[in-house]
């Protein structure tokens, strides 16, 4: 390497020797080990860091599913009284923007204050006429913001808050409103005057919309009233259209009652712990259904509806929380079913909060315990003593980031909560969950939906199962093709042919799949549902007529003209007249065997029929698999040493019996090791299942149904979800089973075939 | 019989089909691909056909007949067609017969029962035009500010139609220049100017910057609107020039309509093109597709940007992985110490190769747009934000996605290289004095490379054909701008592109009339499949030659 360098020798030197002098040799040493120390770092920095790189896809996929583990955590903010004490408190509520609290106070006041110090920032009396007062409370769902309260004379005043936004300076100005929804005078409940002891409201804006109370009196009657505002076309006034109904079995001892919001359902909880449904949906014959014993010995202390009036969540005495929702059986008849339970808090619950938008609530008991807890995936997020007394409020805002908690002392503990994804967890991703609605408990994918009180249903069944089903189904196709092929490709073809055969399977592996996707959803899926009788004969008939054309060659005299090894080129040509043949004799089968068409006939029988379905996967999965399997198993067969084949065929074994008896049997670790790498492509293929199937997460093997793997069903879905949302990281989740799969499944196959080459170097 | 099964021969046979089957369905399928996307671009005849119904009724069809079918009697009366006793089997044509704002549907099968001749009139036209898919009809007149200046009957009357296209094809090249190019550019320049003020804003100026600054944008922006009314003006003008002409046209149904020439691309009259002709009109086609943008919704016209978006996609990947992978490939075979660590590295390595490609997608999505696009924006462009610049799917993005993904690719050959060196030259060359990086660099590198070139070559291959990573990461159905361009800095790495793999899977799957853009999805994957065969050729020839030179080397 000398060459490369031209020293500077100074004159009076070069007189004694033409080589460079020891300074100059040393500095050129010098210069060239720190050339090799820079290279060796260079290259070393660089290694280690695409080796880091390449470990960031699993660090980056492990920290963003990673939250979805945590349960929530609860911050301390601020302690102080509650604003107003000198009357009983109704309600307890912390609005959208975590500012303000809101208080409901039994004098007929609505106090808005600090959420962080307690301060009253405004306060309005509802208009309640002389002499009378109020002797009940109800709310609608939360997030309807609408109460009523009851009143001695058997009127009802229904309000609502609301929140007026401005932004002056910059700075958002939240400014508290009262508002009537049906005018400021009070509403006739019980035309009789009684006053209403307990009451309950519900309200419906979709559709005609229209307004429900129940009102159980002092003498012990239970009335329905039906609300409706009309607007005068004329005169633009609106007036108030009430209709009333009575019930004549009414609960001994009622707590509390509840309507639900498609006013169909009326629920009364009683002191013994009974439930008593009523049907409601027929005002003119409104009737008990049922009676059911939620409290199982123990009252029932607190109650209420998770976000969409659909679950009820059942506190007791003893601490015990459960969630019950109707379920219709076969006959079309409802009745309310205990679905799931959760972590019993040990002390009597005092009440419930639920989430505005979400299947959680939280529940607080007498001995200051505050409990995070969510329907869908029954997890319990938080249980812990947030207070020496008994906690008797809770408030969680619209956006789920703030508490306020009420003691017995009248005590207000605001608080932080971080409790990002309550819906995931082990059994809601992979076990059967009974949702809001269902007869049964199922498996469900369905991520989201136009309404906000969606239950999202997040399990991975439905997705595992089409990911194996697809793979499974192409595995099918491509196994025995990619095997035969390979282990006749590598040990009965002739080199011509080889020379052709083998850069043509690299070309098919290197076919980009959105075009095989392509191919299959527009051309294969059709001409398949035109041509069913066609498939199905050419695939059960073909080896049949191969045997036979192989049958037939042995007579044929030509046959000593070709020599061995050239099977497959004579084969060609009786694949596609077979082939042809069959397309042309399609339509015949199917007059003749399946009156006309067969895929109405699979419809007749009972068989669902996709046009897009797991047969058109399997082939062009298949298709896309052959060349993984094919290249790894040919290059095992291949390799197999050549004087394990000689002897055995030099001990008089014919070719056959060599490959059955020693080829197989030798490289079979390597063959297994291909269909392991096929089976790992085919499991993360995407572009083709995206675009020959329905993408409906079914949950079934119907080969002429489709399915919705994990990996098209990210590329559906994630460029659409919400940054940090539970869907984004189940999403993530779905990501990093594919990689901890892929990974696995390949690196037990490269392990395998490693060793497969150890061997076949000591043999 | 019994004999020859013994002897094994038939499996033989059955195996050997295997691999014809194979072989069959690659070639069958490129086979496929290569008819039906070539066969696009040929201009095919115009059939006129008069069908009379099992009610008497008549109906006249006129367009490019795309294929007929031949089905069962049942399948056809279970869709309500009549048909009549006796027939077991009946064939049915696709007609493409256009005209999709007059009679709503463009393509609609007619069963051969009732119908007469087919007949192919030498004057029907096929008129492509910009919007509402193709005409189909017979010419009337062309008029020039409502009077017919020709008729058919007139020997010019084709020349005269040609001119006033060419003419409404300039006007409307020129409305073009002036909206992207030079509107295009004031938009840019205005968007500046916005930023500009709202970095003033971030910045805490004192009054006096302030002052000066404001009233330097204000005066650039009363230039810009100068400019802006004066174009406006020019391309007034220009568009009302384009409404001169109109062409009236009879339908099949002898319904008369009149096409305004501004809204026509081309117009052929292929019954009465001899083949030479048709050849020429071919090529023309063909040419056009590679080099126009797309028209309707992508349905239409050419798929220059897919072309161009996926060729700078590549080219940016190719810069990044390169280095990368030969330095890792490097460091794992010449310096990495061989233990049981090194070996593991080397088969995870070799694994992530097998890994979902969607997996990378969902890696890019996260880390790189929404981490480290997201971290960009707020550093350097704060400006901008709440618009993303950075924090948003694009080339760079996608680039360094499938630099992940085929980062495997380039090791694994590299490595192969390496490997295949036979250990006496590098023996030789530290024999004699060489360090270890001037041996590495002066010998085995040079020796490796083709390897490297093989590898690379996988790896474009590989990342042309990828699509579902880059759905995520970067691939829009149609980016309104080329990702290099004459604005400063040219080459735009925050730009979405479109790409040859996802315009297949948009247009196939996404579009609202896949019939009409089916020939355009085999066209588009004719493009892509010759694109990536001629990369694996090469690389497979690269790479059986130096398997040659190596075993001649190690003898």
């Amino acid at each position: 390497m000398n060459d490369t360098v031209t020293p500077a020798v100074p004159p009076s030197i070069r007189s004694r020797s033409l080589l460079p002098d020891t300074e100059a040799r040393q500095k050129l040493r010098r210069k060239r080990a720190r050339r090799d120390k820079t290279s060796r770092w260079g290259i070393t920095i660089a290694g280690y860091g695409v080796v880091f790189a390449l470990a960031m896809i699993f660090i980056y996929l492990f920290y963003e599913v990673m939250p979805i583990l945590k349960g929530a955590t609860v911050t301390p903010q601020a302690t102080y009284n509650l604003p107003v004490q000198d009357a009983g408190l109704q309600r307890f509520l912390i609005e959208r923007y975590e500012e303000l609290g809101i208080q409901y106070t039994d004098d007929g006041r609505v106090t808005f204050f600090d959420a962080d110090n307690g301060e009253i920032r405004s306060q309005f009396e509802l208009p309640i006429p002389e002499e009378t007062e109020i002797t009940s409370f109800a709310h609608t769902e939360a997030i309807g913001a609408v109460t009523a309260q009851g009143l001695s004379n058997g009127q009802a005043i229904i309000s609502r808050h609301a929140f007026d936004l401005s932004f002056p300076v910059d700075r958002r100005v939240i400014t508290p409103k009262m508002e009537f929804p049906f005018g400021e005078e009070p509403i006739t409940v019980d035309p009789a005057g009684m006053a209403l002891e307990h009451l309950a409201i519900e309200t419906v804006t979709r559709g005609r919309g229209g307004s429900l109370m129940a009102a159980i009196t002092a003498d012990n009657r239970l009335i329905l009233t039906h609300l409706e505002t009309r607007s005068n076309m004329m005169t633009g006034e609106t007036t108030v259209a009430t209709r009333h109904a009575e019930i004549d079995t009414v609960p001994e001892q009622p707590v509390k009652m509840l309507l639900d919001k498609a006013l169909r359902s009326l629920f009364i909880a009683d002191q013994s712990g009974f439930i008593y449904y009523y049907d409601v949906s027929d005002l003119n014959n409104p009737r008990l259904v049922d009676r059911y014993d939620a409290g199982q010995g123990s009252a029932i202390t607190a109650i209420d509806f998770l976000v969409g009036t659909v679950s009820l969540i059942i506190g007791t005495e003893s601490g015990e929380l459960s969630q019950w929702f109707l379920v219709r059986d076969e006959q079309n008849i409802n009745s309310l079913v205990r679905i799931r339970d959760f972590k019993a808090h040990g002390a009597a619950i005092t009440n419930i909060a639920p989430e505005y938008t979400r299947k959680g609530f939280l529940a607080v008991d007498a001995a200051g315990h505050l409990g995070v807890h969510y329907g869908t995936s029954a997890r319990t997020l938080f249980l812990e003593q947030k207070a020496n007394t008994a906690l008797i409020g809770v408030a969680i805002s619209q956006v789920n980031n703030r508490i306020l908690l009420l003691d017995a002392n009248n005590q207000i503990q605001a608080a932080g909560l971080w409790n990002r994804h309550p819906q995931l967890s082990f059994s809601a991703l992979w076990n059967k969950v009974w949702y809001e609605g269902r007869a049964n408990p199922e498996y469900i994918w369905q991520s989201s939906s136009a309404s906000d009180e969606f239950e999202s249903k997040f399990s991975l069944v439905p997705l595992s199962v089409g990911t194996l089903k697809a793979a499974f189904y192409a595995m099918l196709f491509a196994m025995p093709l990619a095997i035969a092929g390979a282990i006749y490709t590598a040990y009965f073809m002739t080199p011509k042919l080889r020379g052709v055969v083998k850069p043509s399977i690299e070309i098919m592996e290197a076919l980009p799949t959105v075009i095989l996707g392509f191919l299959a959803g527009l051309w294969l899926a059709p001409f398949a549902e035109d041509n069913l009788p066609a498939v199905f004969s050419f695939f059960i008939l073909m080896p049949v007529m191969m045997l036979l054309f192989a049958f037939i060659w042995t007579k044929l005299p030509i046959r000593k003209m070709i020599p061995d090894g050239w099977e497959a080129a004579l084969l060609a040509p009786v694949i596609l007249i077979f082939g042809y043949l069959c397309v042309v004799a399609s339509p015949w089968i199917e007059i003749w065997f399946f009156n006309g068409s067969m895929r109405q006939w699979f419809t007749d029988i009972g068989i669902t029929y996709d046009q897009r379905n797991a047969l058109i996967v399997g082939i062009a999965m298949g298709f896309a698999v052959i060349p993984t399997i094919f290249s790894i198993a040919e290059d095992a067969v291949f390799t197999v040493p050549k004087h394990l084949t000689q002897g055995s065929l030099a001990l008089g074994a014919t070719r056959w019996q060599t490959v059955m008896g020693v080829v197989i049997p030798t490289a079979s670790p390597g063959i297994f090791s291909a269909v392991m790498m096929g089976f790992g492509r085919a499991v993360g293929e995407t572009m083709i299942v995206l675009m020959a199937t329905g993408n409906s997460p079914v949950v079934n093997f119907n080969i002429f149904e489709g399915m919705r793997t994990l990996s098209a069903n990210i590329a559906v879905e994630l460029p659409e979800t919400a940054v940090g949302s539970s869907h984004f990281r189940v999403l993530f989740l779905a990501a990093l089973v594919l990689l901890a799969l892929t990974f696995v499944v390949n690196t037990i196959a490269e392990i395998i075939r490693q060793r497969l080459r150890a061997r076949y170097s000591n043999l | 019989m019994k004999a020859w099964f013994k002897s094994g021969s038939p499996w033989i046979w059955l195996n050997g089909g295997a691999v014809a089957f194979c072989m069959i369905m690659v070639v069958g399928l490129i086979g496929l691909i290569a008819v039906r996307g070539f066969g696009h671009f040929w201009p095919a005849d115009i059939a006129k056909v008069e069908i009379i119904d099992a009610n008497g009724n008549r109906q006249v069809v006129m367009g490019e007949i795309v294929r007929p079918q031949t089905i069962t009697a049942a399948v056809a009366r279970d869709g309500g067609h009549h048909i009549p006793e006796g027939v077991d089997l009946i064939t049915r044509y696709l007609f493409k017969q256009g005209n999709r704002d007059q009679t709503g549907n463009d393509f609609a099968w007619h069963f051969e029962t009732g119908m007469g001749e087919f007949q192919y009139p030498k004057d029907a036209f096929q008129i492509e035009r910009r919007e509402w898919g193709n005409f189909y009809g017979q010419p009337v007149s062309l008029s020039r500010e409502g009077n017919v200046i020709a008729t058919p009957n007139d020997a010019n009357f084709w020349s005269l139609l040609q001119e006033s296209i060419n003419r409404s094809l300039q006007i409307h090249r020129d409305i073009h220049r002036i909206e992207r190019g030079e509107i295009g550019r004031m938009n840019s320049e205005i968007e500046r100017l916005r930023l500009d003020g709202r970095r003033l804003e971030l910045s805490n100026p004192t009054a006096q910057q302030r002052a000066a600054e404001e009233a330097r944008i204000a005066a650039e922006r009363a230039r810009l609107d100068d400019e802006y009314a004066i174009l406006r003006v020019e391309l007034d003008a220009l568009y009302q020039s384009t409404r001169r002409d109109t062409l009236r046209m009879r339908m099949a149904d002898d319904r008369e309509v009149d096409l305004s020439l501004a809204a026509i691309v081309r117009i052929t009259a292929p019954n009465a093109m001899s083949v030479p002709q048709k050849m020429g009109q071919y090529v023309e086609r063909l040419w056009e597709f590679l080099t126009t943008p797309p028209r309707e919704a992508n349905t239409e016209g050419g798929i220059f940007p897919a072309i161009f978006g996926t060729v700078t996609m590549v080219f940016v990947m190719s810069i990044i992985v390169t280095p990368f992978g030969i330095l890792a490939a490097i460091y794992l075979r010449e310096y990495a110490r061989q233990n049981l660590m090194t070996r593991i590295i080397r088969i995870s390595v070799y694994n992530l190769a097998g890994v979902p490609s969607i997996v990378y997608g969902v890696f890019g999505l996260g880390f790189f747009v929404y981490f480290l696009g997201g971290n960009i924006d707020r550093l350097f462009y704060e400006a901008a934000l709440p618009t993303p610049t950075f924090g948003t799917p694009g080339l760079i993005w996608a680039s360094l996605t499938l630099a992940l993904l085929t980062l495997p690719i380039v090791i694994v050959s590299t490595e192969e290289g390496l490997a295949r060196i036979p250990s006496t030259i590098r023996q030789g060359s530290l024999a004699l004095g060489a360090t270890k990086s001037e041996t590495l660099w002066k010998v085995i590198v040079p020796l490796a490379t083709p390897a490297m070139m093989t590898g690379l070559i996988l790896a474009i291959a590989r990342a042309a054909g990828e699509v579902a990573p880059l759905m995520l990461v970067g691939v829009v159905k149609l980016a309104p701008t080329l990702p290099v361009d004459g604005t400063f800095p040219f080459i735009h790495l925050d730009r979405k592109i479109m790409h040859l793999g996802f315009h297949i899977y948009d247009v196939g799957f996404q579009s609202p009339s896949a019939e009409a853009a089916r020939p355009l999805v085999y066209a588009t994957a004719l493009v892509l499949v010759i694109l990536i065969v001629i990369l694996n050729l090469t690389a497979i020839n690269i790479r059986n030659r130096l398997r040659e030179r190596y075993r001649s080397a190690s003898d």
